[in-house]
């Protein structure tokens, strides 16, 4: 097929924005396994970088998994009734929850996070407990969730399925978990992986909240930026890199076929 | 849970009544004015009416998804089941989006009902298999839902909603959702059901073929109240108001000069009978067309649609009046042409 | 239609779970900063002294002209990026896509590092620059620096928008414009844009709000650069003033909340922040 002149300058334009994306993550995959990035690959490959990054700092990794975890589960036992709820209830009252609860997200991370320490950081106990570290990462996931299910629970005829099955004798237990979790299940994976990979990213909040004994993933990697060798801190994010892959590819395999998207990311 | 095992023909259906059952939603709009019905065990009711009339409210009142206003009662027999939500009333219910779960196979969804209250899981399948092959889905069983036809969906809602053996039996617009053929086919398969299962029935429509076809009674309703009640036959011939007249079948309406026994047009004397009033209603197939010795009106033509099996004409009686009339009759009719026509005086209706 | 008595209680307990979390660790400790906003020795005032203080106003303006500058550019660009990406394929098209979404999950801190690869000390542009002209570009420490880093998020983000929103746009009126005469330039303007006009508006309200409450990445680039996050971080840890920290925190969060709420009731559709 011929192409027009217009095609081939909007093509190389296309081309320079993507390497502007792409080139620093391949310099930092390269820095990462490099002997020294200041000379270049000529000074040899190596992993001792990589090793070295996880006898500093595999504890910020099992940090991070673990509260990726405790958000996930929180933001599901919350963010589902409550996504129903909204589903179910569309008025005025809703509504503003349902403006309440993006609020963190709307608002920068840096104010959540001083409300956070001004409030409760005088209880030592919770400053200095990684569930402290939680609360900030659920508040903040938390919208993601509740949209991703709200969505789908808004693009099926909820109530219409909840009353089939009341009418055919279902209590309200057994409608939720036979009719209405399984067919939501796209949203809830969704926002699943939503939540896990914003938590896994969150700095934000974290940075303010985290004290040297709960260091997550992404303080980590600004703790190696300031303080350790390039090479250190490429190295670690690799590390991080190969952590949110899977995440990504789950996303975007997730959104093609069934072409449920979360509203937030589209 | 359920003690009439074996013949699925033998349920233990029940009679309905409302007692002042009345609906008013929180914005002040009265959906249903307070009333009464009583349906007899065994039958089939249709609630017909144009969207808004109240009708599918009535139908969720029965079924317990809509609360009366206080003081409305519904009974299922002797029982007063009004505290009781749906999942308490031992009902069947057939929605107009079918309302089958995306997430069970066609199996799964007619055994639900049967799961939820604990039956043995023997019996479950043995009472699935037989819906099965009364609804002719035998080799459906293990499809998802999204790999059916709309007629095949039909025929599995009805199929979940009987495998419990309600006491009652409630669709809400089933047939709206399919196409003209398929609604012939299951009107006609819903009815052979009805009558083989004997089962009390509550049924809405707007479809007034659907609901001539199907019912034993018709509630025709109109703006939340029930306009009128009756047989088939009873709605279509003698309409208790001007709203039936109008909504069931069409209806030709004349005003004239009351001359004696008739009514005096432009185009001649229409014989009404002893009864006289300067208004009188008739259907269009009871318009004849006839020789001119016998002829009560010359009516000019409008418009002549031929339909295939009959044609449909527009006939001018004078004064600005015009009347559809529908004849079998083969001629070529023409705009312009003066017919003959007469009207049988037992088809005459007069309505306040 | 109503819901029953039942029903109603059933959602509150529901709902309880979330409103609970949400009231005790984000409204009440919000109320609590709007207070420790006011009780500085400026009392209220403190609230002014984001446009009184010269400091924080220059900080205060420093961002905002940021943001814009970055959010206006950011639009161009994936403007002409996804549009394309949405109307050409070609080989290597999926290859570019898949690119564009690897940056989505980055923290901010991620995205000053990959500056500083870019157009840091060590820098792949310096390195080109000294072995062209003898002195090495370096950009990286500066407004230009967090610039690029604040280009880095965005650009993903608004192209997957603007190519979600192209999808829905409907072919047929191109082909009209176009059967009525207009130039390729003309169906741009007259046609697409429009067309586009509420995921713009949005995706461009999200770029902004960002770009003025991004931290991470300044904080990456240096803790020198005088935009107001970095401003107000240092009030706090550097200098302990709290009540300034959180009157400076509040005003951030206003304006972020009002941009994105101004941009919903223009755009009409749900215009949602992301990080």
């Amino acid at each position: 097929m011929k192409r027009s002149l217009r095609f081939y300058l909007q093509l190389a334009f296309t081309v320079v924005v993507c390497a502007f994306l792409v080139v620093p993550v391949v310099l930092s995959i390269m820095a990462g396994v490099t002997e020294n990035f200041f000379v270049g690959i000529k000074s040899g490959l190596t992993f001792r970088w990589v090793v070295e990054v996880w006898t500093l700092y595999n504890k910020t990794i099992f940090l991070s998994i673990g509260i990726a975890l405790a958000t996930l589960a929180v933001t599901l036992l919350i963010g589902i009734p409550a996504a129903y709820v909204l589903a179910r209830r569309q008025n005025r009252y809703t509504r503003w929850i349902e403006e309440l609860i993006v609020l963190p997200v709307a608002v920068p991370g840096l104010a959540t996070a001083l409300a956070l320490i001004l409030l409760y950081g005088q209880f030592s106990g919770f400053r200095i407990s990684w569930t402290f570290i939680l609360v900030g990462h659920v508040l903040f996931t938390l919208p993601f969730m509740v949209r991703s299910v709200l969505a789908v629970m808004s693009a099926i005829d909820l109530k219409t399925l909840e009353d089939a099955a009341a009418s055919l004798g279902a209590s309200f237990t057994q409608r939720f978990f036979h009719v209405i979790l399984p067919n939501c299940r796209q949203g809830i994976l969704a926002g699943a992986l939503m939540v896990v990979t914003l938590s896994m990213g969150e700095f934000n909040i974290t940075w303010m909240l985290h004290t040297p004994l709960t260091m997550t993933l992404p303080v980590g990697l600004a703790d190696s930026y300031a303080s350790m060798r390039l090479e250190i801190g490429s190295a670690y994010t690799i590390v991080f890199f190969i952590m949110i892959i899977p995440l990504l590819v789950a996303m975007q395999w997730m959104s093609e076929p069934a072409k449920v998207k979360p509203r937030f990311l589209s | 849970m359920d003690n009439n095992s074996g013949n699925p023909a033998k349920l233990n259906t029940v009679g309905i009544r409302l007692n002042a059952c009345g609906k008013t939603f929180p914005d002040g709009t009265r959906a249903l004015e307070p009333v009464q019905l009583e349906i007899n065990p065994g039958e089939t009711v249709v609630l017909l009416g144009p969207s808004g009339c109240g009708k599918t409210t009535m139908l969720r009142i029965i079924a317990g998804l809509e609360q009366p206003d206080a003081g409305g009662q519904v009974f299922f027999g002797e029982q007063d089941v009004t505290p009781l939500p749906i999942e308490q009333r031992h009902v069947g219910m057939v929605f107009q989006s079918y309302a089958l779960f995306p997430n069970m196979s066609v199996a799964e969804n007619i055994a639900y009902g049967l799961k939820v209250r604990g039956m043995a899981e023997v019996e479950k399948k043995q009472r699935v298999v037989e819906m099965l092959s009364m609804m002719h889905l035998e080799s459906f069983a293990e499809r998802r839902i999204d790999q059916l036809s709309g007629g095949q969906r039909q025929r599995v809602a009805l199929a979940r909603a009987l495998a419990v053996r309600p006491r009652v039996l409630l669709l809400d617009e089933p047939l709206t959702a399919l196409d003209a053929k398929l609604r012939e086919s299951l009107r006609a398969e819903i009815d052979r059901l009805l009558r083989s299962l004997k089962i009390t029935a509550v049924y809405v429509t707007h479809d007034q073929s659907e609901a001539m076809a199907l019912g034993d009674r018709i509630a025709v309703m109109e703006k939340g109240r029930i306009a009128q009640i009756g047989s088939p036959r009873e709605i279509y011939y003698r309409p208790a108001t001007r709203f039936v007249a109008d909504f069931i079948g069409s209806m030709n309406r004349v005003q004239g000069m009351v001359d004696g026994e008739s009514l005096q047009l432009p185009s001649g004397l229409l014989r009404v009978g002893p009864r006289v009033s300067n208004e009188v209603l008739f259907r269009p197939e009871d318009v004849r067309i006839v020789s001119n010795g016998e002829a009560q009106l010359q009516a000019k033509i409008v418009s002549a649609f031929f339909l295939g099996d009959h044609t449909r004409l527009i006939l001018d009686v004078g004064n600005e009046q015009t009347i559809t009339a529908e004849t079998v009759d083969r001629r070529e009719f023409k705009p312009g042409d003066i017919v003959p026509i007469a009207v049988d005086s037992e088809a005459i209706l007069f309505l306040e | 239609m109503k819901p029953t008595h039942r029903e109603s209680l059933r959602h509150i307990v529901l709902l309880l779970p979330a409103l609970t979390i949400f009231s005790a660790f984000w409204l009440l400790p919000m109320a609590r900063l709007v207070s420790v906003g006011a009780s500085g020795e400026m009392g209220v005032s403190a609230y002014w002294a984001v446009i009184t203080d010269p400091r924080y106003f220059s900080s205060l303006v420093s961002t905002i002209v940021l943001s814009a500058t970055v959010t206006f550019a950011t639009i161009i660009i994936s403007g002409i990026t996804g549009m394309f990406l949405q109307r050409n394929h070609f080989f290597g098209r999926r290859f570019l896509l898949a690119t564009l979404t690897f940056p989505l999950a980055f923290p901010g801190v991620v995205v000053g590092f990959m500056v500083i690869l870019l157009v840091g000390r060590q820098g792949v542009v310096g390195s080109v620059t000294e072995w062209l002209f003898g002195e090495k570009l370096v950009l990286a420490y500066s407004m230009a620096g967090l610039f690029l880093g604040y280009l880095y998020f965005s650009i993903p983000r608004v192209i997957l928008t603007i190519m979600a929103a192209a999808e829905k746009l409907d072919g047929a009126l191109e082909e009209a414009a176009r059967s009525l005469g207009a130039s390729p330039w003309q169906v741009v303007r007259d046609v697409m844009i429009p067309g586009l006009k509420p995921a713009l508006i949005s995706s461009g309200a999200i770029c902004f709000a960002t770009s003025m409450g991004a931290f991470g990445t300044a904080f990456t680039l240096a803790t020198k650069i005088n935009v107001l996050p970095i401003t107000i971080y240092s009030e706090f840890t550097n200098y302990a003033n709290f009540s300034l920290a959180a009157a400076l925190s509040i005003v951030l969060g206003l304006i972020t909340w009002l941009a994105l709420a101004l941009a919903r009731s223009m755009a009409g559709s749900t215009v949602a922040a992301a990080a």
